[in-house]
């Protein structure tokens, strides 16, 4: 860049206040796109100017006119070309080159030259003995930049492509609020050499574009499905549930289905549902004297209950399998409840881990998923309780307006399903099970008769996919998650509705 | 849960009343029912089969699909689920099932052979029955229902319905050959011995799946009349001589089984629906089944059980508080009919009839009483004691970790427990083999054939899929693995680790072993020197899925917890990825 230039344009708007960058091109004879990279430079550095754009059209001659403004139109040409005595046409056109044809037509119809058909062969001959060429004339006042054609001629001349228009970009320039003669450098940003030498008082500073984003910070993130889990043990605690241990995903069947009333024969224990392991095969470790009472509570029953009445076999309850509910996990809990050390306290647990289902997969289900589940043992509890505890649970969710379905479950009786209304969708859905775990499964372990275990489970990827709008659950868990999806997630206030 | 259709206008018919779709879906949801659809055959044919031809001359009739808790066959079927609504509300008494002693009981007798396949059997007889088209569909829909759901695919139970008037008792349960058992299969034309017939049922849409209950064994089941006419070959299908139809007026039904008790509930379920179209409604003629010791067991048995219950356990199991007389009505609504012992007011007498056989504890009655006085209408009230909770402490440090690996950098990735053999071995460049893996017996897909051993598989898939992400791509999960062990409980336990990548245009093993220094830092771990005891380091190690050279072991207090490196090319190539890795992964639980 001339670094005088862009002074020299400041200079020139201090005295006229108001100028176009052509002018100032041919008043400097620099070349346009100069001025305007020298304006560039002047705008760089604050706001010394406004400039304006402006478009301005301008009349050049093509190469034709060019050539008409040097020799001539082509009708004058072939004017001149005929001779006094007369010229028959071929050889006209032969003297007259390529742009005899138009020149003919139009000496014709302006009336110089004539056909004389009278001869054999015919001949050209002048009609006028003087002409004028006003194409030419004008074309060289259009040279001059002092034209004043018609508009029908400059449509006609440019048809004739002799002449073209230009259309030329340019700035109108006029002083700004930071106006000056001279250019200092705008300074970007405060550094400690600046703060060092205490130039910063002198320096200027470049304006901030606040409408521009900041930089992005570099950083890690955390999964927004784990950010819920968080959120899901945070209230669990606040609550005041102690943690269960749950990992564990390789459980017997025993303590997955039997120890839970589930008998042998049921559905959920047929492989199109399970995932059983064929190594380790078989768990062989268990209380050898809750398994007996296990046993016959199904096959015979007890403690009030009629049983399943079936024949109950070892072998199956020593399948592995991959725990299909952390309930797998309840159920040691509250036989560690009943047989500890100074017997059975009142206790409150939670979980939220891994279980596996080997169903059939779609955009809502994968085999894998977590289980949220809160269990509460105490003696005398109701299912008052219970439903006033998930009342509880679901207001920290953010959630108010609760409904219980009665439904089916082999281990829990009364059973509830649970609905919430969800304003969103404007609409009841299903969010969770509930219930109160059967005799069956608790006096076996050795809990006190008039102890009540009340407890509920429900899924962490659904309430997720409700809350954030995630349709297909691979956009949630796996491989597949797009991380761009992880980086821009929202930090997890489930009762910020 | 099992569902069932039913036409809307036969239902309301015979409910007495016109619901609408919202005022009839709020009946079931307090009775435990779910209307789940409203349909009609021509859209069920559409939607399920994309039959449209079908379709085309299918009924426009509304059908009302509606989910069945899985333990109340009683409401199996549309008779079933009328008297069970209809009750509820109050409208009847539950129905009384009343034998009639015919003049000379059928009998059924049972061979000794059926002890090698399918020992049990039951039997009874319905009189005098008007079928319609519809109680005839019906009839048929209640047993495939029970075939499906307490009948486990009939592997538990199955159910043979026959005209009795074609048939001639005494009846003969026995278990033969297959090729000694010939006879013409419903709705056949030619006859087949056992043999042929699981040839020509092979390829059948339904019954194929029934096969294998007895394909392999050396004798099948089979009843035969007094005539040797058979009259099914259970499991898999009746004879056509005796299949029933809309004129058949006495039906004969028998139950051969594996599981006694879940045939006499579903033989006691059939009976207890279906007599409702006897002439003389809701009796039974019974039958007599002679067992192979020669004694003689009568059948169907329609016992009705007494409960003795308390009214004040029964208040107290849900937090209500109830007269005596009002929790009888209410279990008199649930099909329990139920009166306050006249000497003890404290106690209920509720008799569970032949339809109840899901009551088989006090806790169920006590169900009932809280579904008919409305759950909703229970008052919510809280647990009184308090506890000091406790967090489990892997989950607590997980938790703190996370947070913090997340701060230096890294994103975290969430990826799945289950994976293919090839995940942790082939593509590792290890042996699946010499590995303690737990491996899943019943896999659908390659995707679940073990649990993961490592948690580089999932975080290099991660990679892959986030491949237009800009570089450096830097993931971490903190997760449990699964490893196979012997002397644990049930043979394996899980690990919980923290494994952390770098994905670069160079691998930049500093990056990841940064990591580890700074997680040692927040564990008060420091970098053993010299003859320190204490501390951690890293010791060079070889390994197929790293580059010779650059992996080491990751030492703390001189034990192996863990594997540092950059990835092997070939590594690399097997997960699809075209970009140097370094990886770290190591066990938490020794910091806990």
């Amino acid at each position: 860049m001339h670094p005088d230039l862009t002074e020299r344009i400041l200079q020139h708007l201090d005295a006229v206040d108001k100028v176009d960058t052509l002018e100032l091109a041919t008043q400097f004879n620099v070349d346009h796109q100069k001025v305007v990279g020298a304006l560039k430079s002047i705008q760089a550095h604050g706001d010394l100017v406004n400039a304006e754009t402006a478009t301005q059209k301008t009349l050049g001659l093509t190469d034709e006119g060019q050539s008409v403004v040097e020799n001539g139109s082509h009708e004058a040409i072939v004017y001149g070309l005929v001779p006094a005595e007369g010229i028959p046409q071929a050889a006209l056109m032969a003297a007259g080159g390529a742009n005899a044809k138009v020149g003919f037509s139009k000496a014709m119809s302006q009336g110089w030259i004539l056909l004389d058909k009278s001869v054999n062969p015919p001949l050209i001959r002048r009609k006028v003995d003087h002409i004028v060429d006003n194409v030419k004339e004008q074309l060289l006042l259009v040279v001059s930049g002092r034209a004043q054609l018609s508009a029908r001629d400059v449509t006609d001349y440019k048809k004739r492509k002799l002449l073209q228009e230009t259309t030329t970009k340019s700035f109108v320039l006029s002083k700004g609020p930071e106006f000056s003669t001279t250019l200092t450098k705008l300074e970007t940003d405060l550094t400690m050499d600046m703060l060092t030498s205490g130039l910063w008082q002198q320096l200027k500073f470049k304006a901030y574009n606040f409408d521009a984003l900041g930089a992005t910070p570099t950083r890690g993130h955390l999964h927004p499905l784990l950010k819920v889990r968080t959120e899901f043990r945070q209230i669990f605690l606040e609550m005041g549930f102690s943690e269960m241990p749950t990992n564990n995903y390789v459980e017997s069947s025993f303590w997955n289905f039997d120890a839970l009333f589930q008998p042998q024969q049921h559905p959920a224990r047929d492989a199109h549902d399970t995932f059983f392991i064929n190594h380790p095969a078989q768990s062989h470790k268990f209380p050898q004297e809750y398994l007996q009472r296990v046993k016959a509570v199904h096959s015979k029953g007890g403690y009030g209950s009629l049983g399943y009445g079936y024949d109950w076999k070892l072998s199956e309850a020593q399948k592995n399998l991959l725990r299909t509910h952390t309930t797998a996990v309840s159920a040691r809990m509250l036989f560690k409840l009943a047989n500890q050390e100074g017997g059975f306290k009142p206790a409150k647990y939670f979980s939220i881990d891994k279980v596996f289902r080997n169903e059939t997969l779609d955009a809502t289900h994968l085999a894998e998923f977590h289980q949220v589940e809160g269990v509460i043992a105490d003696v005398g509890l109701t299912l008052g309780d219970l439903i006033g505890t998930l009342y509880e649970f679901f207001r920290k969710l953010g959630i108010t307006q609760l409904e219980f379905k009665p439904a089916y479950n082999p281990y829990t009786e009364p059973s509830m399903e649970i609905f919430c209304y969800h304003p969103g969708l404007a609409k009841w859905i299903e969010v969770g099970n509930s219930g109160v775990f059967r005799p069956e499964m608790l006096l076996p372990m050795g809990l006190p008769e008039n102890v009540n275990v009340i407890a509920w489970g429900l899924s962490l990827e659904r309430p997720t996919m409700i809350k954030y709008g995630i349709n297909n659950i691979r956009d949630l868990v796996g491989p597949k998650v797009d991380l761009k999806m992880v980086e821009e997630g929202p930090i997890c206030r489930l009762d910020h509705v | 849960m099992p569902t069932i259709g039913v036409k809307r206008d036969l239902l309301f018919e015979a409910l007495g009343k016109k619901y609408t779709d919202d005022e009839f879906q709020d009946l079931c949801f307090a009775f435990g029912l779910e209307l789940d659809e409203v349909t009609t055959e021509k859209q069920m044919l559409t939607k399920e089969q994309g039959d449209v031809a079908a379709a085309a001359d299918a009924s426009e009739e509304i059908i009302y699909r509606i989910d069945i808790p899985a333990n109340r066959y009683d409401l199996l079927c549309l008779e079933g689920l009328v008297t069970g609504l209809r009750v509820f509300q109050g409208k009847v008494k539950p129905p009384k099932f009343d034998f009639v002693e015919p003049a000379q009981r059928q009998v059924l007798k049972i061979a000794p052979s059926t002890a090698q396949i399918r020992p049990f059997a039951v039997a009874a007889v319905l009189r005098n029955v008007t079928f319609t088209q519809d109680s005839y569909n019906s009839f048929i829909d209640l047993q495939d229902k029970l075939h499906q759901n307490i009948c486990r695919k009939r592997t538990l139970v199955a159910i043979g319905t026959h005209d009795l008037d074609t048939i001639q008792g005494p009846f003969s349960y026995e278990a033969l050959a297959p090729d000694q058992i010939k006879f013409v299969p419903l709705n056949q034309t030619r006859e087949l011995n056992g043999i042929e017939l699981m040839d020509f049922y092979a390829t059948h849409a339904q019954l194929k799946q029934y096969l294998p209950i007895i394909r392999d064994s050396p004798v099948y089941p089979v009843i035969y009349d007094a005539n040797r006419v058979v009259l099914s070959l259970p499991p898999i299908i009746n004879g056509d001589h005796s299949k029933i139809s809309l004129k058949t007026k006495n039906v004969f039904i028998e139950c051969t089984a594996t599981d006694l008790t879940k045939a006499k509930v579903v033989l006691d379920t059939i009976v207890c629906l279906f007599s409702e179209h006897c002439a003389q409604k809701f009796t039974v003629e019974p039958c007599d089944v002679v067992q192979t010791d020669g004694t003689s067991i009568s059948y169907p048995e329609l016992a009705v059980r007494e409960e003795r219950v308390s009214v004040k356990r029964a208040n107290a199991y849900i937090g209500i508080n109830e007269p005596a007389n009002k929790l009888a009505d209410m279990l008199t609504r649930m099909y329990l009919e139920a009166e306050v012992d006249a000497k003890d007011g404290d106690t209920l007498k509720v008799k569970i009839p032949p339809t109840r056989h899901d009551v088989i504890h006090a806790c169920d009655i006590y169900e009932d009483i809280a579904i008919a006085f409305g759950y909703n209408n229970i008052k919510k009230s809280l647990p009184a004691f308090m506890q000091i909770a406790k967090q489990f402490p892997l989950n607590k440090l997980t938790e703190q970790l996370r947070e913090q690996v997340a701060q230096a950098g890294f994103t975290e990735a969430l990826t799945f427990t289950l994976c293919s053999r090839d995940d942790i071995g082939l593509k590792l460049n290890k042996d699946i083999e010499a590995m303690p893996a737990v491996h899943i017996g019943n896999p659908k897909t390659l995707e679940f054939q073990v649990v993961r051993t490592t948690l580089l598989p999932g975080l290099l898939k991660t990679l892959v899929a986030n491949r237009k992400m800009p570089l450096p791509l830097k993931l971490f999960e903190i997760s449990d693995v699964v490893l196979a062990a012997a002397n644990s409980e049930v043979g394996a336990r899980n690990e919980r680790r923290l494994c952390a990548v770098n994905c670069n245009k160079s691998a930049g093993f500093e990056v990841v072993h940064g990591l580890l220094d700074r997680v040692m830092q927040l564990l008060s771990v420091p970098w053993k020197t010299g003859n320190a005891n204490q501390g951690y380091y890293l010791q060079a190690a070889e390994d197929p899925t790293y580059f010779p050279g650059r992996c080491a072991h990751v030492m703390f207090n001189n034990a192996v917890i863990g594997k540092i490196g950059v990835l092997h090319p070939s590594v690399l190539q097997a997960f699809e990825l075209t970009t140097p890795c370094s990886a770290v992964e190591f066990t938490i639980e020794p910091f806990v």
